[in-house]
């Protein structure tokens, strides 16, 4: 269809519009993940060890954060879209002779273009607390890029969610149910090696671990990974970050779509 | 020409479980208003649903415009207007925000956006609130706001599902005269309601629906008279009663009914206006001074009586036995 991607950015542009009209969504949206890098700075900082020689707990710790944050991307988008679909817009969207994925598609957009400005925000509280990524310009900026890649990602279940609960308060709790234990059951945080065995695995294995792991390598950094030392994911956490992403991506975007397609308001 | 045809449409939810649609069938004729008049849970907003491609039935078959909805759902969203229940605009937005925006999405220029946005606001009188979020608008404003946005690329047919549903009497007013106007450049519109006097008002042909399927269709003339046209009600003193029975059931030529809780004595009356006269001219002859006295046209829920055995709302919840009791109690 001709229009597919101005549909969608007529949606993104909407989007975009709201944080102008009520700006407090984008003020409270970056104050949250700034306040998390400093509790964890300042709260945890002190008693976490790297294990690395001459690396403070900032250095490991910033990564973690800025995954986390845009892990859950997805909270917004599928808030957002349960929002409009409790509303009754998605109906009214749906009965325009727009294409089929704009509304989906122009959302996840909009929720990356607001990472644009929550990550260049916590980038700079992070400078301020010591925060300073070894890699040179280019690969900092390549992390970054890598970063909303995956946020564009985790956008797209947040989609499916959206579209298939009740309400935005139920989107809301599932989100959180769903992408909390993901990000703690990581080295986001913490070093993995301190986990039991079992947990380990896990966590290793999580796609946030290896995103983790990927942006460490990426803003200079080694990370250490406990029992899979040896394994792919842990010797190439940037390659198998990808492969989450596509995969999440392949999984998901049609799912979504379908989902948007058939979805049943109210 | 008929611009919209629906034939045989089934429709159930939660694994067949609730039927919403049982075998519907509709028709409006092009240029014509149509009133679907019902309940909740007749089935109206899935009907609606169906017809502007938000749903596809389990079975049956509808056309737009001569369009297939089930086969063509693009063509169909190319020439229909919808609105909802509740307005469905971003409410975080302004009224011109809005506007533009769906203007963009029927793939008119951004500079056409803009004038029609600017043509609407003004046909709406919503002019001075362009610049307000929506948030900040009464709910009739909001109505106008949404119905605007249905009118962007001038539909040929428009559905409205019950468009006055929550608005106070002067909203309600002011979205007749809107609805009215459009109908009078000639839209084709299909209009969901359950106020038989919307209905009335607005509709040239109105279709009874209940538990899915269509069970009345005809004028507003035609379906008052087959639920038995007005009625004439008295309200007095319980040692009165008597007497004003003994009145109105000469008046009217029939049996009254005779409510001793309530004091109410009513019996359907044909001759209008002269009915009352007369009763009123006979209760001041008998000294008889009754505390209300009046004329009662028929309500959606006489229609529903009349057709179903039935009230119109709420009829899994409670039994209604006498619905004039009901609708007292409702004022």
């Amino acid at each position: 269809m001709k229009y597919a991607i101005s549909d969608s950015l007529v949606v993104t542009k909407r989007q975009l519009l709201q944080l102008i009209r009520v700006p407090e969504v984008l003020i409270f949206s970056t104050i949250q993940p700034v306040m998390f890098v400093l509790l964890f700075r300042y709260v945890f900082g002190g008693s976490i060890s790297t294990g690395i020689p001459g690396v403070d707990y900032v250095q490991l710790l910033m990564p973690g954060i800025f995954v986390q944050t845009v892990a859950f991307t997805l909270a917004g988008t599928a808030v957002g879209l349960a929002e409009d679909m409790q509303k009754g817009l998605i109906d009214r969207f749906r009965s325009l002779p727009i294409s089929r994925s704009a509304v989906v598609f122009g959302r996840a957009l909009g929720d990356s273009t607001l990472n644009i400005v929550v990550l260049t925000v916590m980038g700079l509280a992070g400078y301020l607390v010591g925060w300073r990524p070894s890699s040179g310009f280019l690969n900092v900026i390549l992390g970054f890029a890598f970063l909303l890649l995956f946020g564009f990602a985790m956008s797209w279940v947040g989609v499916l969610i959206g579209l298939s609960v009740r309400s935005a308060r139920v989107a809301n709790a599932a989100v959180f149910i769903a992408v909390f234990p993901l990000t703690f059951l990581s080295n986001a945080f913490a070093p993995t090696t301190g986990m039991p065995k079992a947990l380990q695995y896990f966590a290793e294995w999580n796609p946030v671990s290896t995103m983790v792991a990927g942006c460490r390598e990426l803003f200079g950094l080694e990370n250490i990974f406990g029992v899979t030392a040896n394994s792919w994911p842990s010797q190439n956490p940037l390659e198998m970050s990808l492969i989450y992403m596509v995969l999440i991506m392949t999984v998901f975007i049609p799912l979504s779509v379908r989902k948007y397609i058939n979805t049943a308001a109210k | 020409m008929k611009s919209v045809i629906a034939e045989n449409l089934v429709k159930t939810y939660d694994k067949g479980t609730v039927k919403a649609l049982n075998g519907l069938n509709l028709d409006v004729e092009e240029g014509t208003v149509l009133g679907v008049l019902g309940p909740n849970g007749a089935g109206k907003t899935t009907t609606v649903r169906i017809l502007a491609t938000l749903l596809t039935p389990d079975s049956g078959h509808a056309t737009v415009a001569g369009i297939d909805v089930i086969k063509n759902p693009d063509q169909v969203r190319e020439v229909i207007g919808l609105s909802g229940q509740y307005a469905a605009v971003d409410e975080t937005l302004t009224g011109w925000d809005n506007l533009v925006m769906f203007s963009r999405l029927y793939h008119l220029s951004p500079s056409a956006s803009k004038k029609r946005a600017e043509e609407l606001l003004e046909q709406f009188s919503l002019t001075d609130a362009a610049k307000r979020p929506i948030r900040t608008y009464s709910g009739g404003m909001r109505r106008r706001l949404d119905l605007a946005a249905s009118l962007i690329v001038r539909p040929k047919i428009l559905f409205l599902d019950e468009p006055t549903t929550g608005l106070d009497p002067r909203g309600r007013q002011e979205m007749w005269g809107v609805i009215d106007s459009l109908v009078k450049d000639g839209t084709t519109l299909l209009l969901t309601t359950q106020y038989l006097e919307e209905a009335d008002q607005l509709a040239d042909d109105i279709a009874v629906i209940d538990l899915g399927t269509v069970i009345a269709r005809g004028t507003s003339d035609q379906l008052k008279r087959q639920v038995g046209g007005e009625r004439l009600e008295i309200v007095a003193e319980s040692q009165d009663l008597k007497k004003v029975t003994e009145i109105v059931e000469r008046v009217s030529g029939g049996k009254a009914l005779v409510e001793e809780s309530s004091r109410q004595v009513s019996a359907p009356v044909t001759t209008g206006s002269k009915a009352l006269i007369e009763a009123a001219r006979s209760f001041d002859d008998a000294g008889i001074h009754p505390l209300d006295i009046g004329l009662k046209r028929p309500s959606l829920d006489d229609v529903f009586i009349a057709l179903t055995g039935h009230a119109a709302e709420d009829k899994k919840e409670e039994e209604v036995v006498d619905p004039r009791a009901r609708k007292r109690k409702k004022k």
